[in-house]
């Protein structure tokens, strides 16, 4: 770096280093709150690339792209724009986990938000590999100052998004062959880490795979099942209605493995690169390859996998559930042993990718920096996993350097609010040594936190920040009041217990009532619904689908909701009791000392966030409950 | 401040033949050294703990500059092992009120506070020396005013109750796991079958909390003792009769009616049960205004009782008064006493017609307490097998967590019935866990600590 000439290039208000859906989402937030932004990417083509699974959404991370919607994010309205199949998962469970999953292809989804990234006022794209941020020191502690690309181009900035994804110092292994590239074998991002370090930022490597991708032609789809998409297409985006992005839908396929797989993986496993200890880098748990699973469920005669196509525009089809860091000729092995596969001839050979990331805990709930005002970071460069939770992240870091910038107080979403909340709690307070991937049984209040409500939940903060404009919040208004004026018209609806109320009721299957019911108290009954009562319900007017689905929802499970909105209130007692900025913790004596150093560390903005950081126990939450309170005065 | 150094006396303030002071916190040790010299009279200079080996006991004199006040021996116990895992001396003075007290001036003079009320124990419990029922356990020690509440308080401080309660979370967490891991996992964990799993847990932990509940009754009544109440008209002999329990001239007995004017409460070990005795003044009609204050006191205590000892004076018939009384207290739990036997016994019982055990004594003479005490241990104490084989829960938080914890419970059977998916399950399943979680701790309300503590009423 020394011997290059540096030169002012430009002054911005805020730069994101990266543009993957983490880059994506924050340089489109701070753009859109009409920040002078500038984007910087490896490669200008692989602007919301999809290295990996050609999907979005899925359970639990469907609700983040619909929380990431309500927000006023792009991800939900460009997937409703560019996907090949759509589903919604898990209809026979309860409407908690109800998930939605579109298939994309792949080139379009990344040309679409090309387009809007390219069309968007007050942000410049740059193809350029970002080697240092720049940082300076005054009395108040560390701030970011601007960035340095390789040219030694300088753009000075008060904010910098750090959105690397998986391209620092990366590296592709399989078997024992490593090639230094990044994703898809684009270049990789080599000096950055180096500045993030000197800047006093703490690193980890971590690692994930991706399966290979076969040549449809070689496949005998008759020997797997058709996955059909719905019929009806529910939207990801609130913005979108069903009708509107209706189309044709292409078909995914369900395989099986089978011990002779598993015997192949088995033989091998030792040229496995996890299991020979050639990558460092720690591996996502929730994610494995095909080899950790048939060690770790070395009972299960059969793993399920998917065929999923990428596009229109390629033959290579995804195989989903089949990742593996195995040398390329175990790969051939191993998936021409599966029924279906024979013949199959590799396109890409699957890999792992090992890359640098920072530890989370760095972070405040905002995403910034706690030891460097203006320096946010998103996306799998804080460690997590996932289209979906990059995204997420990416928003959040965006709207809370708009609002750094603009001298506002930063948007918290905690863990009753969204999805996005629990992800970025679970980020910043427990220290994982492993890429965090979204889950169901992440969310501790998901019977609120459904994907069909984060439009209630979170279209106002959206308004709030400024994303979303005011003929959407208008509509949204609307729509709330609609679904209060008829849980409040059902509940104080009754019919009475007649000889053809009960011919109905017995009609559609229920039993029939002895006195005064209201409808509300009908649609409570497990075997009935909002539909089905229609023939009672004479002044019924019309309204649309999705208010009546809430209704429904509300009114089925208000006794759950209601049990789950008093966890929530008991919950926010603790978040809400802030733990002052500048506590010394060494001056609690009757803490342990495990729990001393880790709340010296880690920092918890609140006695809540506390109580969540591992190796502090509910003896020295009391403690410290005990020591604010008896300090609260000073 | 919880850095302060505390002080108090630990034996109570009477003139018993030992006093023990302790001193708990940062500067124990500082304190002692200021105050106590080793050795005969004294002699070999002022304490130096450093050189003192820990839980060792030392001979030596309380001193106040050169005045000695006391010959005592001084138990040091070095942190973190000791009672509150502070440093804390124990000081053993001659007991004696004058002497007790000007040891702990002393020790106040020299760096130490005086302890609040349950200090000690509240510091133990903040630094984790002791779990939230064990502390309760100690102060339920303490207060403890018969042997049947010894034996249980000792059980608790052993953490019998602890490990009952552990044992219901842990199956219920590990239920609600195995629904979160079905949830994420469905391909490699089936939830086929687990619902009725899950009912039989269920019922088996609701059954549990419900025999730990039922006892928690008895548990109040056994470390509070039995709020009793004797009844009856004017000049059936109550005061007799709790003279004669008390064993000791207490009530004022006179041979007009009605001279009962105030309610006695009397706490008496009988037959190792204790009974909280109130007399009340004849119930009956009356323009005294005395007495009428006096009777309505005694329909309150009524109201309170665990217990009704009904005296009639067997030596008359059943009158007018006699039913009355009997309707103010026949929803109650009755004994009914035909007193006077030593005297006559004309009256004729099956006139009130009823189901309550009736026995025979006279209060005068003393004959057939022992039969009164058999009765009131068969009423109170036929869950014998009850009491010994499980855990008291003396605490009414105890109790009101477990019906909490139970309701939940029930909610998930509901659930499970109603056919619903198992995602709604572990929201009951959860506030159940949480609920006994309250009781040992392990989790915190943000007013639990001020809550409890502020209901020790002894300094320990």
């Amino acid at each position: 770096m020394e011997d290059k000439k540096l030169f002012l290039a430009g002054e911005y208000d805020a730069c994101v280093i990266g543009a993957g859906h983490a880059g994506c989402e924050a340089a489109l937030a701070l753009a859109r709150l009409s920040l002078k932004t500038i984007c910087f990417m490896v490669s200008t083509d692989s602007i919301a690339m999809m290295p990996c699974n050609p999907n979005i959404g899925g359970t639990s991370k469907g609700h983040l792209v619909k929380e990431i919607d309500a927000l006023g994010g792009e991800m939900g309205k460009n997937i409703d724009k560019t996907y090949i199949q759509s589903k919604m998962l898990n209809t026979s469970k309860g409407p908690a986990v109800h998930s939605l999953r579109a298939q994309a292809d792949k080139q379009k989804y990344s040309n679409s938000m090309r387009k809007v990234m390219e069309n968007t006022d007050n942000l410049t794209l740059k193809q350029a590999e970002v080697c240092e941020i720049c940082y300076e020191d005054d009395e108040k502690g560390r701030f970011v100052t601007g960035v340095i690309t390789a040219s030694g181009a300088i753009y000075k900035s008060r904010a910098v998004v750090l959105c690397s994804g998986v391209y620092l110092n990366a590296r592709c292994i399989f078997g024992e062959v490593s090639e230094y590239t990044g994703p898809n074998g684009l270049p990789r991002a080599t000096h950055l880490t180096d500045s993030l370090i000197k800047m006093g930022i703490e690193m980890y490597r971590f690692k994930t795979g991706t399966p290979a991708r076969i040549d449809k032609r070689t496949i005998d789809f008759s020997k797997l099942e058709p996955q059909y998409g719905d019929e009806v297409v529910t939207p990801f985006s609130f913005t979108n209605k069903e009708e509107d992005i209706r189309r044709e839908q292409c078909l995914c396929f369900l395989g099986y493995t089978n011990e002779k797989t598993h015997e192949i993986i088995r033989e091998n496993i030792d040229r496995s690169p996890l299991f020979s200890g050639n990558i460092k880098g720690t591996g996502p748990r929730y994610c494995p390859s095909i080899e950790d699973k048939v060690i770790k469920f070395a009972d299960k005669e059969r793993h399920q996998f998917f065929v999923e196509p990428e596009g229109d525009y390629t033959n290579e089809m995804y195989l989903s559930g089949l990742s593996s860091s195995l040398p390329e000729e175990v790969q051939i092995k191993m998936y021409r042993s599966i029924k279906g596969l024979e013949n199959a001839q590799i396109i890409r050979n699957a890999y792992a990718i090992e890359y640098d990331c920072i530890n989370p805990c760095q972070l405040k709930e905002s995403l910034e920096c706690k030891t460097i005002r203006g320096f946010f970071s998103a996306g799998q460069a804080n460690g997590s996993s996932g289209y979906e939770e990059a995204a997420a992240q990416g928003i959040m870091a965006g709207i809370n350097a708009a609002m750094f910038l603009l001298g506002k107080e930063p948007l918290i979403l905690d863990r009753s609010d969204g999805y996005i909340g629990v992800l970025i709690d679970d980020l910043v307070t427990k220290e994982t040594h492993e890429p965090y991937r979204m889950m169901t049984s992440r969310a501790e209040y998901r019977l609120l936190l459904r994907q069909d409500n984060a439009d209630l939940r979170l279209t106002e903060y959206g308004h709030r920040v400024g994303l979303v404009d005011d003929d959407r919040y208008d509509a949204f208004l609307n729509k709330k009041e609609l679904i209060e004026k008829e849980i409040i018209r059902l509940n104080e609806t009754s019919v009475g217990a007649s000889r053809r109320v009960n011919d109905i009721l017995e009609k559609i299957g229920t039993t029939p009532i002895r006195t005064g019911t209201s409808l509300a108290e009908l649609i409570r009954r497990p075997e009935l619904n909002y539909d089905m009562i229609a023939e009672l319900d004479e002044n019924r007017q019309d309204i649309p689908k999705e208010v009546s689905e809430q209704v429904e929802i509300e009114i089925k499970y208000e006794g759950y909701i209601e049990r789950q909105r008093q966890q929530v209130e008991h919950f926010k007692k603790l978040e809400n009791r802030k733990i002052p900025a500048d506590i010394n913790y060494d001056l609690i004596d009757s803490l342990r000392l495990e729990a001393r150093q880790k709340l010296g560390k880690i920092r918890p903005e609140s006695v809540g966030q506390a109580s969540r950081i591992s190796g502090v126990s509910p003896a020295d939450i009391s403690v410290l409950l005990v020591y604010l309170e008896a300090n609260k005065n000073r | 401040m919880i850095t302060d150094t505390i002080a108090a006396i630990a034996t109570g303030l009477t003139n018993a033949g030992i006093s023990i002071i302790r001193i708990s916190g940062n500067n124990a040790f500082e304190v002692i050294e200021k105050i106590f010299k080793t050795g005969p009279a004294g002699k070999n200079g002022y304490i130096k703990t450093n050189e003192v080996r820990a839980n060792s006991v030392v001979y030596g004199y309380i001193t106040d500059g050169e005045e000695l006040i006391d010959e005592c021996l001084v138990l040091v116990f070095k942190a973190p092992n000791s009672y509150t895992r502070e440093n804390v001396i124990e000081i053993q003075c001659h007991g004696g009120v004058f002497v007790t007290k000007r040891v702990l001036e002393t020790v106040l003079k020299n760096g130490a506070r005086t302890a609040e009320p349950g200090e000690f124990t509240k510091r133990a419990f903040l630094n984790g020396r002791i779990d939230l029922t064990k502390a309760e356990a100690v102060i339920n020690l303490i207060n403890a005013k018969n042997e049947y509440a010894v034996r249980n308080s000792v059980r608790q401080l052993g953490g019998i109750t602890y490990k009952a309660i552990c044992e219901i979370r842990e199956q219920i967490i590990t239920d609600t796991a195995f629904i979160e891991a079905a949830l994420d996992d469905p391909e490699h964990i089936s939830i086929d079958g687990f619902t009725d799993v899950l009912k039989e847990h269920t019922e088996n932990e609701i059954s549990r909390l419900e025999r730990l509940i039922a006892s928690s009754a008895n548990g109040r009544i056994m470390v509070e003792g039995i709020n009793t109440c004797i009844v009856g008209k004017p000049n059936a002999g109550k005061s007799t009769l709790l003279n004669s329990i008390v064993g000791v001239e207490r009530a004022i007995v006179t041979d007009i009616e009605g001279t009962t004017r105030d309610t006695l409460i009397e706490t008496v070990s009988f037959g190792g049960i204790t009974l909280n005795i109130t007399d009340t003044a004849g119930i009956r009609e009356t323009e005294d205004v005395i007495e009428k204050i006096g009777v309505e006191k005694s329909m309150e205590a009524i109201s309170n009782a665990d217990l009704i000892l009904f005296i009639l004076d067997g030596s008359k018939k059943i009158d007018e008064n006699d039913i009355t009384v009997y309707q103010a207290i026949k929803d109650k739990k009755v004994i009914i006493i035909i007193n006077k036997e030593d005297i006559d016994n004309i009256i004729d019982i099956s006139v009130l017609d009823t189901d309550f055990p009736v026995i025979n004594m006279s209060a005068r003479t003393g004959s057939g307490l022992d039969r009164l005490e058999k009765i009131i241990r068969e009423e109170f104490y036929n869950g014998d097998i009850m009491i010994n084989d499980e855990v008291c829960i003396t605490s009414m938080r105890h109790a009101e967590c477990m019906k909490n914890a139970k309701a939940s419970l029930e909610m998930v059977l509901e659930s499970v019935s109603a056919g619903m998916s198992e995602d709604f399950f572990t929201i009951d399943l959860l506030n159940a866990y949480t609920s006994l979680g309250y009781i040992i701790g392990e989790e915190t309300e943000e007013d639990l600590i001020n809550k409890i503590f502020k209901d020790f009423c002894m300094g320990k």
